[in-house]
C-alpha cells in the first residue's frame, strides 16, 4: 500500500484523476494530511514528488489528461466541499467513491443511503454548517491605525474553511479592510484581494469593540422573557462558540430575570376589564328601542368616568332623525342636568343650526364619551375620589383613547336604532378620529363629505368648545362662519338623498 | 424609564428593540443578487441568522421601531396609544449609523424597521423609506432591508419603499375581520388586503418587464410577508390557516408568519394574561408546511370537530389517524402525492425515495438511514421487508403506541412548558 501527502483539494483531484486512469484499486492506496507527522506504514509520498516521478518514468502525462474521465459534476462539487472537513479518512472515502462511480455504479451519488454517499453527505452537510456558522458567528472588532478603520475577528471554525469562506467575506465587506484570524489560517483583505497565512491564538485578536455594549443592549431587549427555548439556542448556537460572540455573556443573567418579568406581565395590566358592550350585552332582552338603550346607559360603569360625573348623559333626539351630531363629551352643565349640548357650547350649536336652517328638535345630538371628566385641582392632576368639593371650579379634560374605546359601544348601539339618519357629523377632533380615521385632522380636512364605517355621509367640523375657546374674535368669527357652512353642507346632502346606503 | 435614559442611543434602543420584539417575521432570505454598486453588504439568496435569544428566535436583523409613539389603539400591541409604555424616538440618522456600525462588525444581516404611527400613516411611512434610501444612497449599503409598510399609506409611497427595500410586509394582525373589529378596529382588513394586492401587482409587473427582456428598477426582489397573532381571540386554526390560505394563493405571499400572543408589558385588561400557545403556534406552523410544501388543503388538515389543530400530534399523523383506509402505502411503488401523505416522511426524503427507487428496492434500513421518523411512519408503509399488521392501523390506542404520553411534550424544553399556560 502507498501512502500520498496531500494538501488540498485540487492536488487531489489530479491526483486522484490520475490513479483511477492508472486503474489504481482504493485497497492500493492511503491518502493523508500534510500535517508534516510521518504516518506509521508503508512508503510515504509526497504528491508533488509523485507527479515529479511519474512524468519522468513515463510518456503518457499529456496523453492520460486527454483521456476522458467522465465523472458527474455533482461528485465534483461534494468532493470540493468535503476535502474543506478536517477528517484524515475524507480522501479515502472520496477516492473509494470515485472508482465505484467511474467502474461500478455511475449512478451511485442517487443511491442517498449506500455507506459511502451518506458518510460523504454528511462530512459536506457538517462543512457547509460550519461555513454557515462561520459567517454568522464572526465578530469583527474595530481598530484605528492611522486614521484608518480595520476589523479583525478571532473565530474558531470545525473545519478548514478559511479558504471556502473568505471570498463571501470579500463580497460582502467590499469596501472595509478586515482580517479573520483562527487556530489553523488566517486571512486579510485590503479591499483589493484576498491574502492567507498561518494561523493565531486568540490572544493577538482585539479584546474589545465600543460598539459590544449596544449591541448587547438590543440582544437583551429583542429576547422575549415569556418564550424560553434554551435547546433550540443551543442547537443552533453551539456553545462551543459563545467565547467569540459578546451577546452570550449575558445569557445567564437574563434567562435568570425570565420568570420573574413573565409573572409580572401576566399580573400587572393596564385599563378596563370592561367596555360598555358587555354592559350592553348582559341586557339584550331590554335592548328594544332606543329608549331603554338609554336607560341601561345611566348605570354604565364599564369605565372609571363614572364614579365622579353626576350622571350619564346620553344622546337626545328623534329615532327617525336623518341628521345625527356625535360631540366629543358632556360638559359641567351637561352633568348637572343630563342633556347633551346645553351648556355654553350648546348655544353655540344652536347658533349654528339656527344659521344653516336646521331645527334642534329634528336631529339627533350626542356624544362619543357618556360621562364628563374632569379635574378639580389646579395641577390638572386627575380627580381621584368622589363628586367636586363645594367651591372648586370642574375643569374638562380630553377623555384618553381608553375610555373613548370604553364608551364608543353606546355610540354604536345608538346608531343601529338611528336607521333613518344619512348624515353624520362629528363635532370636533375627538369624534372625527373615533368615527373617521386616527388619522383625521380638523384643520385640514373638515367640511369634506367622507365616507366612514357608520355612514357613506360623514361629515366632520369644529366642536362647538373650540369656537369658544378662541381667543381672537376674527378667528372666532371665521371658525363660526366654517361652522355654519359645514353645517349647512350637512343639510343641503341630507335633504337630496333618500335614505342611509349602507 | 427617565428622560435621561430615553435621551442616550443605548436608552432609545432598548425601548425600541423592546417595542419591535412581537413581530415574529425575521427571515432575511429571498433576495438573490446583492444589489449593484454596493459598498458595504449583500444579500446572496440565504439569510444568516447571526445569533439566537434564549427564547430560540434567531436574530437576523436589526429588528427595531423608528418610534413608539402610535395614534392607534390596537389591543393587543404593546405601544398603543393607550399603553403607559415608555416612549422614544430615533431620528433617521440614527437607525441608518446603528444599521451600518452593527452591520460592519457582523452581527447582522441588515435592518427590519417597522413604526408606530405618528402623524399620520404617509407622514410615517416616507419616514421609513427615507431610512432605507439614505442607506442605500449614501451608504451604498447592499444588505438586507424589510419595510413594514403603514396601513392606509399613499400607494406611491409604499411604491417607492419598495425599490429600496428587499421585502415589504403589511400585517394582517388577526385571522378575521371580526378578531380585528374587537381588538383593533382602526385597522380594516380591505385596507390591509387592499395593500397586500398592491404589492404584489408591482412585484409582478417588474418580473414580467424583466421576462420581456427590460430592466425595471428591482422592487421588494424578496416578496413580502405578512404575521397573525394567534390565542388573542377564540378563533379556531381552521379559520387562521383559511386566511393564510387565501394570502398564499390570492397574493402570492412569500411566508405567513404565525405569533403565540404573548403577554406584553403594560397588556390592557381585556386580553387573556396567559403564556403564549407555543405549541399551538408551532401546530400551525407544520400545518403551513402542508399547505405549502405537501398538498394538503386546509379542509384535510383540520379533522378535529372543534375546527382547532390536535396539539399532542403533528397534523400530518393527525391526518393519518383519521384516514386510515388510505395506508399502508408502498414506498417502492407510491406516487410522489402519496408518499408525501406518510407521517414521519418529510418532503426532501419523498424526493430521496424516489431518486434511490430506481436503482434499488427501498428497504426499511434504508428509510432509517434517510432518518424518518420511523416511529412515527411504521404503521403506515410497506418496504421491501416491512409490511405492517393491518390489524396496527386499526387500534383504537395507535395514536398512543406511536407517541407515548409521557413523551409529547419533549419538543421543547421544560422550563418552557413549565411556563405554558394551555397545556
Amino acid at each position: 500500500m502507498r501512502t500520498i501527502v496531500i494538501d488540498n483539494f485540487a492536488e487531489w483531484r489530479a491526483l486522484a484523476r490520475k490513479l483511477i486512469l492508472d486503474a489504481v484499486r482504493p485497497d492500493e492506496i492511503q491518502f493523508a494530511d500534510n500535517n508534516g507527522q510521518q504516518t506509521l506504514f508503508g512508503q510515504t509520498i509526497n504528491a508533488n514528488d509523485l507527479d515529479g516521478a511519474s512524468k519522468s518514468d513515463s510518456n503518457t502525462t499529456t496523453a492520460d489528461q486527454a483521456k476522458p474521465l467522465r465523472v458527474p459534476r455533482e461528485f465534483l462539487s461534494l468532493a470540493e466541499t468535503v476535502g474543506y472537513h478536517r477528517s484524515e479518512s475524507r480522501w479515502n472515502i472520496l477516492y473509494r467513491t470515485l472508482w465505484r462511480i467511474v467502474n461500478q455504479t455511475p449512478q451511485l451519488l442517487k443511491i442517498t443511503t449506500d455507506d459511502d454517499v451518506l458518510r460523504l453527505a454528511k462530512m459536506e452537510k457538517e462543512v457547509r454548517r460550519d461555513a454557515h456558522k462561520m459567517k454568522a458567528f464572526v465578530r469583527f472588532r474595530k481598530i484605528i491605525r492611522d486614521d484608518e478603520e480595520y476589523f479583525i475577528a478571532w473565530h474558531r471554525p470545525d473545519h478548514n474553511i478559511v479558504r471556502k469562506v473568505a471570498p463571501f467575506f470579500s463580497r460582502r465587506f467590499k469596501a472595509m479592510n478586515w482580517t479573520i484570524l483562527t487556530p489553523n489560517e488566517s486571512v486579510v483583505w485590503d479591499q483589493q484581494k484576498l491574502v492567507y497565512g498561518d494561523g493565531v491564538p486568540r490572544s493577538e485578536a482585539p479584546t474589545g469593540d465600543e460598539l459590544e455594549d449596544l449591541w448587547k443592549t438590543y440582544y437583551a431587549h429583542i429576547f422575549n422573557p415569556a418564550r424560553i427555548k434554551i435547546k433550540m439556542m443551543k442547537s443552533e448556537m453551539p456553545v462551543r462558540h459563545w467565547a467569540t460572540l459578546p451577546e452570550t455573556e449575558i445569557i445567564a443573567d437574563l434567562l435568570a430575570d425570565a420568570p420573574r418579568r413573565v409573572e409580572k406581565m401576566i399580573r400587572e395590566h393596564e385599563g378596563f376589564a370592561q367596555t360598555a358592550l358587555n354592559v350592553i350585552e348582559n341586557r339584550t332582552e331590554l335592548l328594544q328601542s332606543l329608549e331603554e338603550l338609554k336607560q341601561i346607559a345611566a348605570n354604565c360603569t364599564a369605565c372609571d368616568l363614572h364614579t365622579h360625573a353626576t350622571q350619564t348623559v346620553f344622546g337626545e333626539g328623534p329615532v327617525d332623525a336623518k341628521i345625527v351630531f356625535v360631540g366629543e363629551q358632556p360638559g359641567d352643565r351637561e352633568d348637572i342636568e343630563g342633556h347633551p349640548f346645553i351648556g355654553p357650547a350648546g348655544q353655540i350649536l344652536n347658533e349654528a343650526f339656527a344659521a344653516a336652517g336646521i331645527k334642534r328638535e329634528s336631529v339627533y345630538v350626542t356624544n362619543i364619551v357618556k360621562h364628563f371628566k374632569f379635574t378639580t385641582s389646579e395641577t390638572g392632576e386627575p380627580s381621584t375620589s368622589g363628586p367636586a368639593p363645594r367651591g372648586k371650579r370642574r375643569l374638562y379634560q380630553r377623555p384618553n383613547a381608553r375610555e373613548i374605546r370604553c364608551c364608543r359601544p353606546w355610540f354604536d348601539a345608538e346608531w343601529s336604532f338611528l336607521t333613518n339618519a344619512n348624515l353624520l357629523v362629528c363635532l370636533g377632533a375627538t369624534a372625527a378620529k373615533a368615527i373617521i380615521s386616527p388619522n383625521f385632522r380638523i384643520t385640514t380636512s373638515r367640511g369634506t363629505i367622507v365616507e366612514s364605517d357608520y355612514c357613506p355621509q360623514t361629515i366632520a367640523t369644529w366642536h362647538p368648545s373650540a369656537i369658544l375657546r378662541t381667543p381672537d374674535s376674527t378667528q372666532r368669527q371665521t371658525k363660526m362662519n366654517q361652522l355654519i357652512s359645514d353645517l349647512s353642507l350637512a343639510k343641503a346632502k341630507s335633504d337630496t338623498s333618500t335614505s342611509r346606503l349602507v | 424609564m427617565t428622560d435621561q435614559k430615553q435621551k442616550t442611543l443605548d436608552g432609545k434602543l432598548a425601548i425600541l428593540a423592546d417595542a419591535a420584539k412581537y413581530d415574529a417575521s425575521c427571515a432575511s432570505s429571498g433576495s438573490k443578487s446583492t444589489r449593484k454598486g454596493s459598498a458595504i453588504g449583500s444579500t446572496e439568496g440565504m439569510g444568516i441568522c447571526h445569533s439566537y435569544t434564549p427564547d430560540g428566535r434567531c436574530v437576523s436583523l436589526l429588528k427595531i421601531l423608528l418610534t413608539n409613539y402610535c395614534i392607534f389603539d390596537c389591543q393587543y400591541c404593546v405601544n398603543r396609544i393607550s399603553s403607559e409604555t415608555p416612549r422614544a424616538r430615533f431620528t433617521v440618522d440614527e437607525v441608518v449609523n446603528l444599521t451600518i456600525e452593527f452591520y460592519k462588525r457582523n452581527y447582522i444581516e441588515g435592518l427590519f424597521l417597522s413604526s408606530g404611527i405618528i402623524q399620520n400613516s404617509d407622514y410615517t411611512m416616507q419616514q421609513l423609506t427615507l431610512v432605507a434610501k439614505t442607506l442605500r444612497q449614501q451608504h451604498r449599503f447592499g444588505g438586507y432591508i424589510h419595510l413594514k409598510t403603514i396601513p392606509g399609506a399613499a400607494e406611491e409611497l409604499i411604491t417607492e419603499a419598495g425599490l429600496w427595500a428587499d421585502r415589504l410586509s403589511v400585517n394582517i394582525e388577526l385571522p378575521t375581520e371580526l378578531d380585528l373589529k374587537q381588538l383593533a378596529p382602526e385597522k380594516k382588513k380591505p385596507e390591509i388586503t387592499q395593500a397586500m394586492h398592491g404589492i404584489k401587482e408591482k412585484i409582478c409587473e417588474t418580473q414580467s418587464d424583466r421576462k420581456a427582456g427590460m430592466k425595471p428598477p428591482k422592487f421588494a426582489p424578496a416578496g413580502q410577508s405578512t404575521q397573525m397573532i394567534v390565542g388573542a381571540t377564540p378563533t379556531p386554526d381552521s379559520e387562521i390557516l383559511k386566511t393564510a390560505d387565501e394570502l398564499y394563493t390570492g397574493q402570492k405571499l412569500r411566508r405567513v408568519y404565525y405569533s403565540a400572543y404573548s403577554p406584553i408589558p403594560h397588556a390592557d385588561s381585556q386580553l387573556p394574561g396567559k403564556s403564549p400557545p407555543l405549541i399551538r403556534e408551532h401546530r400551525l406552523y407544520q400545518a403551513d408546511w402542508l399547505l405549502r410544501f405537501y398538498d394538503f388543503k386546509v379542509d384535510e388538515i383540520i379533522v378535529r370537530p372543534d375546527a382547532n389543530l390536535d396539539l399532542e400530534i403533528d397534523p400530518k399523523f393527525a391526518w393519518a389517524l383519521a384516514n386510515r383506509a388510505y395506508f399502508p402505502v408502498d414506498v417502492n411503488t407510491a406516487n410522489r402525492e402519496q408518499l408525501l401523505r406518510i407521517p414521519g416522511i418529510g418532503a426532501r426524503n419523498v424526493q430521496r425515495i424516489l431518486s434511490i427507487r430506481r436503482h434499488k428496492r427501498i428497504r426499511t434500513d434504508d428509510l432509517r438511514k434517510l432518518r424518518v421518523a420511523w416511529k412515527r411512519a411504521k404503521s403506515f408503509v410497506i418496504t421491501e421487508d416491512h409490511n405492517p399488521a393491518l390489524s396496527d392501523l386499526d387500534r383504537d390506542n395507535l395514536r398512543y403506541l406511536v407517541v407515548p404520553k409521557e413523551k409529547q411534550l419533549t419538543m421543547f424544553d421544560t422550563f418552557d412548558a413549565a411556563l405554558k399556560g394551555e397545556l
